[in-house]
């Protein structure tokens, strides 16, 4: 997933999800009795008049802002372009919080028809029985030639079996984002970021400044790894050539030899190399961090590159995450879900409103809003996306590096499996267990989670 | 006749507990209930329904790594919140209970903590532990000190939760220190000083004895809190690193709603529901003997 998305997930996950599942409880309620005056008045009148087509549409909103205010203006338009959908937009706190809105309205048998959720939780949406693909409502040859226009890397997280479960929509990747004016200071060349492993070393050596006693007031790099370090981590996993889990989402490769020099240099930044902060890493504070100059470096999602852009006191550039035997980085962010309960009616109008907004026009107005990078290569060939990145050429960077791109890690019983994952992360990063213990413990662990769905 | 008036307030009886009786069950019987029955059975997913399990699911839980560190962090945290927030909490009490200028003022700084939302203070405090820039770096630089990675480091995660808490606790419980001190009567320590009693004597021997009762009760409230207060952990650290700072009740929250194992979590519930009836009951019978000052 992305950025201050994450941060977000994690900030509000106690008050938010109490809260939502509040008002999760009290809409359901409240829809419970809409439906059961709706079923009075149709048996009293004719089936016949009975015309307009009742969407409910969950949203996660992860980066703050306008994103809210862009998703009603967007429903707002389709309703006035199709009048007879209805669409009931529901903000739903964070992608954690979305996810557990959905389940439980879906437990007490009143799902949503669409929402937007990490695409990561694809696995455990079909576990639970709550989607069903869109193939099935895609009929015309000119509706299935729609599938094949998304960035092959966002669909890896979108199909399985051979069905399409997600719609790529609110879509991210990391990018390392780094401060000319350090690197000038530095002796470096302002215009080049470090494209290898052992580059980012060496120019983070000479980017961190230590004072007489030693205390660092400047570090080289820094790469969060604060409540979901497995992001971050599956970029370097990805570029030393690993893959973390299957297409099939019922194996993972936490230790192979390769994932454990990934976590091996990780660990090294901060304690061989000593041009990273040790310990644990804030995610939320990382911005804030490279704006203070606390680090010269910084690897974070390209949501955030609206904020850099608004806030960094000095001039910025945006790269892909250096490569070790290839360039690499994982998607993030959130699709679109249908969820089954519903009526064709209904899951034919869903599908037509996703259509709808993931064409050109209506997803370059999302990307400009959010940062969010648009998943269909039409939305890049409109002249107001060209006009956007000629002035703000740093949004291509995370689009171009979709070409090296791979799925988020995604599993059955996904946030389990992650969170074996983030705990052997973090133990190796403060140093309870070497790369190679945590690994192997952590590959035992997710076996066991996932030997049932093999 | 007489039997009839007595049915009639057998039934006004029970009509007036009623609400009370309902909400009762609705949000706390029920569920305790159904947790215990869950507890026997596997997670229902939607492609296979539950299944009964016996005690596996205890089995798992006591072969669980983190369920026993969760435990012991649980202790520390106990340990480490309730005598310090209660000690704080009769100091503070003394201190604004005395007549000293600006003692409004006091009182309210003490209490200020206690009125705002925890995740309001836990993003606060999130910033004060910030290395490099946070407010205690920023300090401890001035002395030449280093950053240091209060929340991100596994020895000192679940101690810099614990500080947050029990500045956030103290306040709450000076106010209860605070009405019981009124209630002493001020005729003890008067005749005490007239025989000489100094301040100390005075504390140890009439002001905390009778202060007992309110103790019983603060401490039964700090020790459910220390297992229920948990919101902080969410923003602070998350849990970790490698779950160094998290607690029974957010395992179980975690377990639940993010791992969405229900079965699994309603084993470990039953874990948190007997230890906090095992304690409660401890308090009650044997120290409610020797509270009260004779």
């Amino acid at each position: 997933m992305s950025c201050a998305e994450k941060a977000q997930a994690v900030c509000w996950a106690s008050s938010q999800a109490r809260r939502c599942f509040n008002e999760g409880r009290f809409a359901m309620l409240k829809s419970t009795l809409l439906t059961a005056v709706t079923a009075t008045a149709l048996t009293f009148s004719t089936w016949a008049t009975a015309q307009a087509v009742d969407l409910q549409f969950y949203f996660p909103v992860a980066v703050g802002g306008k994103a809210a205010d862009t998703i009603k203006e967007l429903t707002d338009g389709y309703m006035s372009a199709n009048p007879d959908v209805k669409i009931d937009a529901v903000y739903a706190g964070s992608y954690q919080d979305t996810v557990a809105k959905a389940i439980t309205a879906s437990r007490g048998g009143n799902p949503p028809q669409l929402s937007v959720i990490l695409s990561a939780d694809m696995f455990t949406l079909i576990d639970e029985d709550l989607i069903t693909p869109f193939d099935d409502y895609l009929t015309t040859d000119e509706e299935k030639e729609w599938l094949t226009g998304f960035y092959p890397a966002f669909m890896e997280n979108s199909q399985t079996g051979g069905k399409t479960y997600g719609i790529p929509f609110q879509r991210s990747t990391p990018v390392l984002y780094w401060n000319k004016e350090a690197f000038k200071e530095a002796g470096l060349d302002p215009e080049v970021a470090p494209a290898t492993w052992d580059e980012m070393v060496s120019f983070s050596e000479k980017l961190t400044k230590k004072d007489a006693n030693g205390n660092v007031s400047q570090w080289g790099v820094r790469i969060p790894s604060s409540g979901f370090p497995y992001w971050l981590f599956q970029g370097l996993a990805i570029e030393n050539g690993a893959i973390l889990a299957n297409a099939e989402g019922n194996k993972t490769n936490f230790d192979d030899p390769k994932v454990v020099e990934a976590l091996e240099y990780l660990v090294d930044l901060s304690t061989k190399h000593e041009v990273m902060a040790p310990g644990i890493i804030e995610w939320g504070a990382t911005p804030k961090a490279f704006f203070e100059g606390q680090t010269a470096m910084m690897w974070t999602s390209t949501g955030n590159l609206t904020n850099v852009h608004d806030n960094a006191p000095f001039d910025f550039g945006v790269a892909m995450l250096p490569e070790k035997a290839q360039r690499g980085a994982p998607t993030g962010g959130g699709n679109f879900y249908l969820f089954k309960g519903a009526s064709d009616e209904q899951l034919d109008a869903a599908v037509d409103f996703v259509q709808w907004i993931t064409a050109p026009d209506q997803s370059a107005k999302w990307t400009m809003a959010t940062g969010y990078v648009a998943p269909r290569p039409a939305t890049w060939e409109t002249d107001t996306m060209k006009k956007y990145a000629e002035g703000f050429p740093q949004v291509l960077v995370a689009r171009d590096q979709l070409d090296h791109a791979k799925a988020e890690l995604a599993t059955y019983q996904n946030q389990r499996v992650t969170g074996v994952l983030n705990d052997a992360l973090a133990a190796a990063i403060t140093g309870q267990k070497t790369a190679e213990e945590a690994l192997s413990e952590a590959q035992k662990q997710a076996d066991a989670i996932l030997a049932e769905y093999r | 006749m007489k039997a009839l008036k007595l049915k009639r307030d057998w039934i006004i009886g029970w009509l007036l507990l009623l609400p009370a009786m309902v909400f009762l069950f609705a949000f706390t019987h029920i569920p305790a209930i159904t947790s215990l029955v869950s507890s026997f059975y596997s997670t229902p997913r939607g492609r296979r329904p539950a299944k009964f399990l016996g005690l596996d699911n205890y089995q798992r839980m006591f072969d669980d790594p983190v369920f026993w560190k969760v435990l012991g962090n649980n202790l520390w945290f106990a340990l480490g919140t309730i005598p310090l927030s209660i000690a704080l909490a009769i100091v503070m009490a003394l201190w604004v209970n005395d007549k000293l200028p600006g003692r409004g003022f006091a009182r309210m700084a003490f209490f200020t903590p206690t009125v705002l939302p925890l995740i309001a203070v836990a993003n606060i405090w999130l910033f004060f532990y910030t290395p490099g820039f946070g407010l205690f770096d920023q300090l401890l630089g001035l002395f030449g000190l280093p950053a240091t990675n209060w929340l991100g480091s596994p020895e000192t995660a679940l101690n810099s939760v614990i500080v947050v808490t029990v500045w956030k606790e103290a306040g709450f419980f000076m106010i209860f220190y605070l009405a019981a001190l009124q209630a002493i009567p001020k005729t003890l320590i008067e005749a005490a000083q007239i025989e000489g009693a100094n301040r100390w004597t005075i504390f140890w021997r009439i002001t905390f004895p009778l202060l007992m009762p309110t103790t019983l009760f603060v401490s039964i409230n700090a020790v459910i809190n220390c297992f229920r207060l948990v919101d902080h952990i969410f923003i602070l650290t998350d849990g970790g690193p490698d779950n160094a700072s998290a607690l029974l009740l957010f395992y179980i929250f975690e377990t639940a709603f993010r791992f969405w194992e229900s079965g699994y979590a309603a084993t470990l519930t039953v874990a948190l529901l007997v230890m906090l009836c095992l304690l409660a009951i401890g308090q009650f019978f044997f120290f409610d003997r020797k509270v009260h000052y004779k």
